[in-house]
């Protein structure tokens, strides 16, 4: 029997505000534990909590940006439990009125597009930090409980872990373009849980799901699903049942281990937070908030393939990371030939990045020196090959390209009589060379040309280089 | 009318962390039936065009600006606390 897969995702997104959602405490990662907290946070009697105003303004731009409805009026719920990571005993969420609803997004995989619609975006509070010791104790550091957060949810439209990918790497990009999160896997300003059932192809009623969690990078996630949709389906191979039940996805061994099962809502006892007054939107307010909603990932990739000439593919890749796509706009800005700017991007600038496990902002590179390196490229003052000696010293040092290539003499050569002179002692050197080119062996000139290129240290103008070769070996 | 069973009391209780007897559990179901059962009278009445209410102050929007002050000394935050250790609170493990 064959199996479709369905696939709804919940993803948490840390705000990047100032203070906390209901509390005046500082909302920053990395302090020590513990230290950015206050009576609010930690729960005690007679405290009561205030909304920050910026976060219900960015809950609202991310879903304005992940083209949801904005419920006029919305309002905050309590969600209870027992857990030592929230000391109030009970989350401060929305249940039945979300800020934004019925939304989608578009992903692509294989060149195929795809609207993934969005149940919901809520806010909310985030819980403390929880550390097990492994000796039977935990320990709590509460500087995260109270930072907003807000969760969105999409429909079960995701069939593979390939869209669960491309949905993840979709929301992350718009949510950091809107600015309102570092959307950060590593620090946990994102975070996702994925909820997987399988039914017969044909059957129009839903599996039983479950919520897989632990999944620390969008790899994790989409191991972790195909994993478990394999684990189904031998269940249900085997005339087993499903059980809605969390598992927990385990890095060392790509397998899903039972959590527990699930409590439903119900269990939760959902109830209007008293502490809290309702919100009102009025139109000034979401006009107000839809106006700063800057050009999204998609905007920009049509513009880069209609107004830039760029492959679809390229303009998707340039445009997942804002960063990524804002240098690329300042370095075409700065007189950039495009297509080169964004080879260069995607190839050693991404490796580069990629090697030293560093971000773009951490180098020294900037869009003018980039700029000014590809424009020498361009008027054949350097070589494409020569330009890779400049570009580590751009990234590493920072500078002109147009110093740094005259300080280290690396101008191309592109005079003819100083390459004919090169040719002519290659060629003298080399008569093995010119036997074997005549005998029909086209590799014959590739060595040559290393020759010579060694000679020059690489300096050599490669299409003048290869012209006067191919003259001098015919006059032989 | 609604019957109010004792499992359910139990159910209930555990949610709510609550240590409760099997009699406890019986003498509250009758209780708490009593008491939701009085709550169903009021399902009698047509609220149709009536707006819930959750809060008897007619107030909407309550913010504040998104300003930070310093969080409280670590000392005050742990004085409370029975165990800590490297400035963390210390509770049994729990892995639900």
């Amino acid at each position: 029997m064959n199996f479709e897969t369905i696939i709804g995702l919940e993803v948490h997104v840390e705000l990047k505000t100032e203070s906390k959602m209901f509390s005046p405490a500082p909302a920053h990662f990395g302090a020590e534990p513990n230290t950015n907290t206050n009576v609010i946070d930690l729960g005690y009697p007679g405290v009561l909590p205030v909304v920050n105003k910026t976060a219900v303004d960015w809950a609202m731009k991310a879903a304005l940006a992940l083209n949801c409805q904005i419920n006029r009026h919305t309002k905050f719920d309590r969600k209870n439990y027992f857990y030592p990571d929230n000391p109030k005993a009970y989350q401060i969420s929305q249940f039945d009125e979300p800020i934004g609803e019925h939304g989608w997004i578009e992903i692509e995989v294989k060149g195929e597009k795809k609207r993934i619609g969005i149940t919901r975006l809520h806010m909310e509070e985030d819980a403390g930090k929880l550390t097990h010791t492994g000796n039977g104790h935990s320990l709590v550091d509460l500087n995260r409980q109270g930072t907003p957060l807000i969760e969105i949810v999409s429909e079960p439209d995701i069939r593979t872990p390939e869209e669960a990918y491309a949905y993840l790497e979709k929301i992350k990009a718009i949510i950091q373009y809107t600015g309102v999160s570092d959307v950060r896997m590593e620090e946990g300003s994102l975070r996702c849980d994925a909820n997987i059932s399988l039914r017969p192809y044909g059957q129009e009623e839903f599996g039983t799901k479950t919520e897989l969690k632990n999944l620390n990078s969008f790899n994790f996630v989409r191991k972790g699903i195909e994993h478990e949709q394999v684990r189904q389906e031998q269940v249900l191979l085997s005339g087993g049942i499903i059980e809605q039940e969390t598992r927990r996805y385990d890095e060392s061994t790509g397998k899903t281990l039972l959590m527990r099962v699930k409590e439903g809502s119900d269990d939760y006892r959902y109830f209007p937070e008293p502490d809290l007054v309702d919100i009102v939107i009025d139109d000034a307010w979401l006009e107000r908030v839809r106006a700063e909603i800057p050009e999204l990932p998609d905007a920009r990739k049509a513009r880069y393939v209609s107004e830039l000439g760029l492959s679809s593919y390229d303009a998707m890749v340039l445009t997942l990371a804002k960063p990524i796509s804002d240098f690329f706009e300042a370095t075409v800005a700065a007189g950039a030939d495009s297509k080169l700017a964004s080879n260069w991007l995607m190839g050693e600038v991404s490796a580069y990045l990629n090697a030293e496990q560093k971000e773009l902002s951490d180098t020294q590179l900037t869009p003018e020196g980039l700029a000014g390196m590809i424009k020498l490229i361009t008027d054949g003052t350097i070589s494409s090959k020569i330009a890779k000696k400049v570009f580590k010293e751009l990234i590493e040092k920072g500078g002109d390209a147009n110093d740094i290539v005259k300080a280290k003499g690396l101008v191309q050569i592109s005079d003819e009589g100083t390459l004919r002179e090169f040719v002519t002692a290659a060629l003298d050197n080399n008569p093995q060379s010119i036997e074997d080119f005549k005998n029909g062996k086209d590799r014959a000139i590739g060595f040559l040309v290393g020759q010579i290129m060694k000679q020059t240290k690489g300096q050599a103008n490669p299409p003048l280089l290869n012209k006067i070769l191919l003259e001098e070996i015919a006059k032989r | 009318m609604a019957k109010m069973t004792k499992e359910e009391v139990i159910e209930v209780a555990h949610l709510a962390r609550l240590a409760i007897t099997d009699e406890e559990a019986v003498h509250f179901a009758d209780q708490l039936e009593a008491i939701t059962n009085a709550m169903e009278l009021l399902n009698e009445l047509d609220t149709e065009n009536v707006e819930p209410t959750t809060h008897v102050l007619p107030m909407v929007n309550v913010l504040r600006e998104d300003k930070s002050i310093p969080g409280l000394d670590r000392e005050l935050v742990l004085k409370n606390v029975k165990e800590h250790e490297a400035g963390q609170i210390k509770v049994p493990t729990i892995l639900d």
